[in-house]
């Protein structure tokens, strides 16, 4: 092949030239990549502007809850007629604001961040291989996401706007929604297509493409996790888009797949065969949405581990039960979704079976926080931005993770089901839990990206305001559903006497979630003034052992100047007799530390 | 640094990049198939469809799995003129079973046979058509194969055998999606 001009066609066909990437156009380069650091910031930065946007859709649902029916300052206007006439939300526009913030949140926000921006940009470099297997399937994997994401987006502008059955879509409610509905299957067909082919090159790069000498049980745990995150991608998701095609055909061709016979709508009789299952949209989307919660959390934890063994100057505290509780956690959990639908009158059966299995994955998620928080006994810690950021996620997700159990139990959970008690819950996973980690590791991994550091006093400001903020905003919430107030009120709850008591904690949330929105803008400013204007680092900045810090930052086109090559396990710091605190693993000197699993 | 294991195999594993990717793929596709199947009431038999002309698709779709592996066989064998003659069969193959589903599905609906009229049905037209897209896909791939896409026997001759076998995992995977939709729509 002589004439080879882009660098993709030199990686694909195998052969020495693979510097043509100075000649590549800018379209190439920076929009049609196939480089996977390229794709990975793409993703990520694609992912944080959904999370603004989605963030920015609650502001508008906090304003209506803590205020009900007052007009929208500042920006009411611009909603129009169709969504808040004088400024007032309707409550059509405020159901549709519920379903498209889970919705952008956990399919465009964080799992775009979490596995496509980290997974494709840390993945390949930690383990030391050029570029993700199948370079093109990853670009063809980013843009079906971003298609997907454009279809929900213009999904509020159709006539009736976006979805509003609720991120989870249940029928029959969605079937009779209007178009919006329609955008939002079709949305996510784009969306799990992107995954599919997002996991199975996660999959088949960390397998095929570990360097020499990095065997499964030298892989840092960030792999482990992505790994395991890529399988439930790739075997959870599938379902979910057959889910979505048949409720496509129930509300396009007019099928009836999760339509019952005598169904009655608006006071007439629906017109359609009927003889389908309601129950039965439950069963395919929770058999996806649940294992979704562990991709939404492997990362984080994967990422965490990363900081903080490096941060603590020590080893990561039980690496073998780390990766076994991380397997195994993948696996069960399969069978742990319907404690979403124990008042679904499945049966008392189904329910004691599903309780047991959701007591049971509790305890590898235990066992992963603890050897987490026992790696901090006994080490020089270093308070960097990203540190902190990680040592608040343990106990973060600690609370998100408690306050499940109560729900996994079916008699508790008939109390608190449907309350802001599961919303505060989910919340402490996600939101303090996992993003607090997500941005430790945008922290953590920026030098490398860029070359530059972030500025550690905004970074600090920021970690503060967003630590102190998020917990008003979710702490309450948990108070507020234990005391019995029902989660999507139109009006915060306000029809319900039982409610008065706690009704005062709604503008206290709201104003958590405006002064949390004020702490996100030193990280906007810092984020962008410090790919300019940083202080310059070299490969390693924080010291650190695995593979990635021996690539330049940024890395080129290829990632390493030679092969790299494994020695020893992901964290050797603090080896005794070594003469620095760290020993990388791609470090071929044995006099520095005899080479060990 | 080149991006290793593309043609050959790597000694630990014993596979080589695209078999392991082709594989998974295909088994998240299985468990989207399963899924579905267990999900489903079966509400009839078999009336409705005409048994013969499926079987008849049947042994097309068949047909065209064998003539798929002869064209693999073909560029094992060092020969891209036979490749070219058996792939031709493999698409034209194909293009035979859409268009007598085509008749079939025409005649459902001149009797009145509609997504919407049972539930039976709307399983029906929802499954053969979803393997009708899937045939369309490996229609697409297998052209591509067939025309620009053997350029590359000239200069990687490896590579390109890799890919026809990837697209033929593909292919005998949707063959045997028939195989296993055939009974359970038609016999049953």
């Amino acid at each position: 092949m002589p004439d080879v001009t882009t660098a993709e066609h030199a990686a694909k066909a195998g052969h020495g030239h693979e510097h043509g990437h100075e000649e590549q156009s800018f379209w190439r380069q920076y929009i049609f990549s196939v480089d996977h650091k390229v794709i990975g910031i793409q993703y990520a930065i694609t992912g944080l502007l959904f999370l603004l946007f989605g963030f920015g859709l609650m502001m508008l649902m906090r304003w209506q809850i803590a205020y009900p029916g007052a007009p929208i300052p500042l920006i009411g206007g611009l909603l129009g007629d169709e969504r808040a006439p004088g400024g007032i939300m309707l409550p059509e526009f405020y159901n549709q604001l519920g379903a498209m913030h889970g919705t952008i949140m956990v399919f465009l926000g964080v799992v775009p961040l979490a596995v496509g921006g980290f997974g494709n940009f840390v993945l390949p470099l930690q383990i030391g291989a050029p570029d993700m297997a199948f370079p093109k399937l990853n670009m063809a994997s980013y843009w079906s996401f971003f298609l997907g994401g454009v279809v929900m987006f213009a999904s509020f502008f159709v006539p009736g706007g976006a979805a509003n059955s609720g991120w989870t879509s249940y029928a029959p409610l969605s079937v009779f929604a209007t178009t919006g509905q329609t955008l939002w299957l079709v949305g996510m067909i784009f969306l799990i297509t992107s995954s599919l082919l997002g996991s199975v090159n996660f999959i088949v790069t960390t397998i095929q493409l570990r360097a020499p000498g990095l065997s499964f049980m030298r892989l840092p745990f960030f792999v482990w996790a992505q790994l395991v995150t890529a399988f439930l991608l790739l075997l959870a998701f599938p379902p979910l888009e057959a889910a979505g095609v048949l409720q496509l055909m129930d509300r396009v061709a007019g099928t009836s797949f999760f339509l019952p016979s005598g169904l009655v709508y608006a006071d007439a009789p629906w017109e359609a065969s009927g003889g389908g299952s309601v129950l039965l949209w439950q069963h395919l989307f929770w058999f996806l949405a649940h294992p979704e919660v562990y991709v939404l959390i492997l990362p984080a934890m994967g990422i965490v581990a990363e900081i903080l063994a490096n941060n603590t100057r020590k080893p990561v505290w039980g690496y073998r039960v780390l990766v076994y509780s991380v397997v195994f956690l993948g696996f069960m959990s399969f069978v742990v979704w319907a404690p979403h639908m124990f008042l679904t009158g499945m049966g008392t059966t189904m329910s004691s079976f599903f309780q047991t299995t959701t007591m049971i994955i509790s305890i590898p998620s235990v066992v992963i926080l603890s050897a987490l928080f026992i790696t901090l006994y006994g080490g020089s810690i270093r308070f960097t931005v990203p540190m902190l950021f990680a040592l608040a996620f343990l106990p973060m997700f600690g609370i998100g993770g408690l306050t499940g159990l109560p729900l996994g139990l079916s008699a508790p959970d008939i109390h608190l089901h449907d309350t802001y008690y599961v919303i505060g819950h989910f919340h402490y996973v996600v939101a303090p839990g996992t993003l607090m980690a997500l941005f430790g590791g945008i922290y953590y991994w920026f030098p490398k990206a860029t070359g530059r550091k972030m500025s550690d006093l905004l970074g600090r400001i920021h970690f503060w305001g967003s630590f102190v903020a998020i917990n008003v905003v979710f702490m309450p919430m948990l108070y507020q559903g234990t005391a019995g107030m029902n989660r999507r009120m139109y009006d915060g709850g306000e029809q319900y006497q039982m409610n008065a008591d706690v009704l005062w904690l709604n503008e206290v949330i709201s104003i958590g979630a405006w002064v949390l929105a004020f702490f996100q803008l030193f990280f906007i400013y810092n984020f962008f003034n410090s790919i300019k204007r940083g202080e310059k680092v070299g490969a390693n900045p924080w010291q650190a052992t695995t593979i990635e810090w021996q690539a330049p930052s940024p890395p080129p086109h290829g990632n390493f100047a030679a092969p790299p090559v494994a020695y020893r396990g992901p964290y050797e710091y603090s080896v005794p007799g070594a003469p620095n605190d760290f020993v990388m693993q791609g470090d071929p000197d044995s006099a520095a530390q005899p080479a060990k699993v | 640094m080149d991006i290793p294991y593309i043609v050959e195999e790597r000694a630990d594993t014993g596979l080589n990049n695209v078999k392991l990717g082709i594989w998974l793929f295909l088994a998240s596709e299985a468990s989207y198939v399963l899924l579905r199947l267990m999900a489903v009431e079966w509400p009839l038999g078999v009336d409705v469809l005409n048994v013969p002309l499926g079987a008849v698709n049947t042994a097309v779709l068949i047909g065209s799995s064998v003539t798929m592996v002869m064209a693999y066989a073909s560029l094992k064998m060092d020969s891209l003129d036979r490749y070219k003659w058996w792939m031709s069969w493999t698409i034209g193959l194909a293009l035979l079973f859409m268009v007598i589903k085509g008749f079939e599905y025409n005649h459902e609906f001149d009797i009145g046979n509609f997504p919407w009229t049972s539930t039976y049905l709307a399983i029906y037209f929802t499954m053969t058509g979803l393997h009708a897209l899937h045939i369309i896909g490996g229609v697409i791939v297998n052209s591509y194969f067939l025309g620009p896409g053997a350029k590359m026997w000239e200069t990687n001759k490896a590579q390109f055998t890799n890919r026809v076998e990837a697209a033929g995992l593909y292919w005998h995977f949707v063959d045997l999606v028939w195989i296993f939709l055939f009974p359970v729509l038609y016999l049953l």
